[in-house]
């Protein structure tokens, strides 16, 4: 008979834990999936569903990702983190960073 | 490495509050002071206890709504509060808050929800009334709140009041509705009007001269107007509705002042404002026992959820 998990006697029992899911929706057809917040579930499945009820009630949405978020890697998002100090002085990526004489034409 | 490892506090401190002047957003991963922190977990919370709460007055009218249609209507309203719940607890995860430990917070009586949610639903006018008045304050409360500092927040409210828009007009409606049916229909929607105003204008909170913390809330733009611009702002807006309605609310001494140009009205009693706050309210203990009751109620679901998941993540590992 198992006996682990199973509350012994009159000791405090654990609290059941659902995991937090962060939930992306794609709000039609030719738009990117956007992040829309968080929720709890037990499993994928069920984090799919809740995010159905809890995000899209109104047609909000035509697909829906949720993803542990224990398993997303962040940057940190302080706009003076170095981080995204390689891309701060490459201003040669721009396309307005070439002259081109005015009467040439479709450039 | 990053740079807040290095970055001397008075420096993250000064960054802080150049990102609060230029009106931009704090998000979650940033460095805020361990106030601001403390004290948005605490507004968010008390938010999302409003609304799971605030399910209760209209769910109990649920099973005896007069038609169809508007059974549908305040079960998707019902299902809304919840939503709210649901996205402002979400905000306060970001801030490192536990979900559970909030709501054993709300269950213990620790941490507070809306007085307004104290009084009971004696009609289906109170629906109606509800909708309007109750909703129609949330909604002059939560709009500058879709400005507040803290991004998740502002995301959160921008959703809700969308949705809130839904809830006035439906209670407008039906009130509309009974105000063009029986004298004891019209009776009805004078009474409930009666027994919500006040409670509704309560709803904005304490006079600014008695509101210790909305300097600060202020400054950190988690609050953007005093809790007596909102009261007036909603004051003012409900005078014409009710007139429309052919309602009369209950103050004798609500009149427009043009010099002001702003509606004076009548005095509230802080006092029974003060009763309901500290638990002295008609429906207080029941929102709190029903709200217990359906947790533990739940506590054997929420277990077999992760039982079940439990056993189809070893199988899924064995196949």
């Amino acid at each position: 008979m198992p006996t682990e998990g199973v509350p012994a006697g009159t000791e405090p029992r654990q609290r059941s834990v659902w995991p937090l899911y962060e939930v992306f929706v794609r709000g039609k057809r030719g738009l990117n999936h956007v992040h829309v917040g968080s929720l709890h579930a037990a499993d994928s499945e069920m984090a799919l569903h809740h995010a159905r009820d809890l995000y899209t009630r109104r047609n909000e949405g035509v697909s829906i990702w949720v993803v542990l978020a224990t398993s997303i890697a962040a940057s940190s998002p302080d706009e003076k983190d170095p981080f995204f100090a390689p891309s701060g002085d490459k201003v040669y990526r721009h396309p307005t960073f070439y002259s081109i004489p005015d009467d040439v034409p479709y450039i | 490495m990053t740079a807040t490892a290095v970055t001397p506090e008075t420096e993250l401190q000064r960054h802080f509050e150049d990102t609060i002047e230029h009106d931009r957003r704090i998000e979650p991963r940033d460095w805020m002071p361990e106030a601001y922190r403390k004290s948005l977990v605490r507004q968010i919370a008390q938010h999302a206890h409003s609304e799971i709460i605030g399910m209760q007055p209209e769910g109990k009218w649920l099973t005896r709504a007069p038609s169809l249609r508007r059974k549908a209507i305040l079960l998707a309203k019902v299902q809304d509060e919840a939503g709210h719940g649901m996205y402002l607890y979400s905000a306060a995860e970001t801030l490192g808050a536990d979900r559970a430990d909030l709501t054993q917070l709300l269950i213990d009586g620790k941490q507070k929800y809306s007085s307004i949610f104290n009084y009971p639903t004696l009609t289906f006018a109170d629906v109606g009334v509800i909708g309007w008045l109750v909703d129609g304050a949330a909604i002059v409360n939560q709009v500058p709140l879709c400005r507040s500092s803290f991004g998740p927040y502002a995301r959160a409210m921008v959703r809700i009041c969308k949705e809130e828009s839904f809830h006035q007009r439906q209670g407008y409606e039906l009130l509309a509705h009974l105000m063009g049916g029986t004298p004891a229909q019209r009776a009805m929607v004078q009474d409930a009007t009666n027994r919500w105003w006040w409670p509704s204008l309560m709803m904005f909170g304490p006079p600014d001269a008695d509101s210790p913390n909305t300097q600060q809330s202020m400054a950190w733009r988690i609050k953007r107007h005093t809790n007596d611009e909102l009261r007036q702002r909603f004051v003012d807006m409900s005078v014409p509705q009710a007139e429309a309605l052919g309602v009369t609310l209950p103050d004798p001494a609500l009149r427009w002042n043009s010099e002001r140009e702003h509606h004076d009205f009548g005095e509230i009693d802080w006092m029974e404002f003060k009763r309901v706050v500290s638990g002295q309210g008609p429906c207080n203990a029941e929102r709190i026992a029903h709200r217990k009751a359906a947790h533990d109620d739940g506590e054997w679901v929420r277990e077999a959820a992760v039982a079940y998941a439990a056993k189809q993540a070893a199988r899924g590992a064995a196949a």
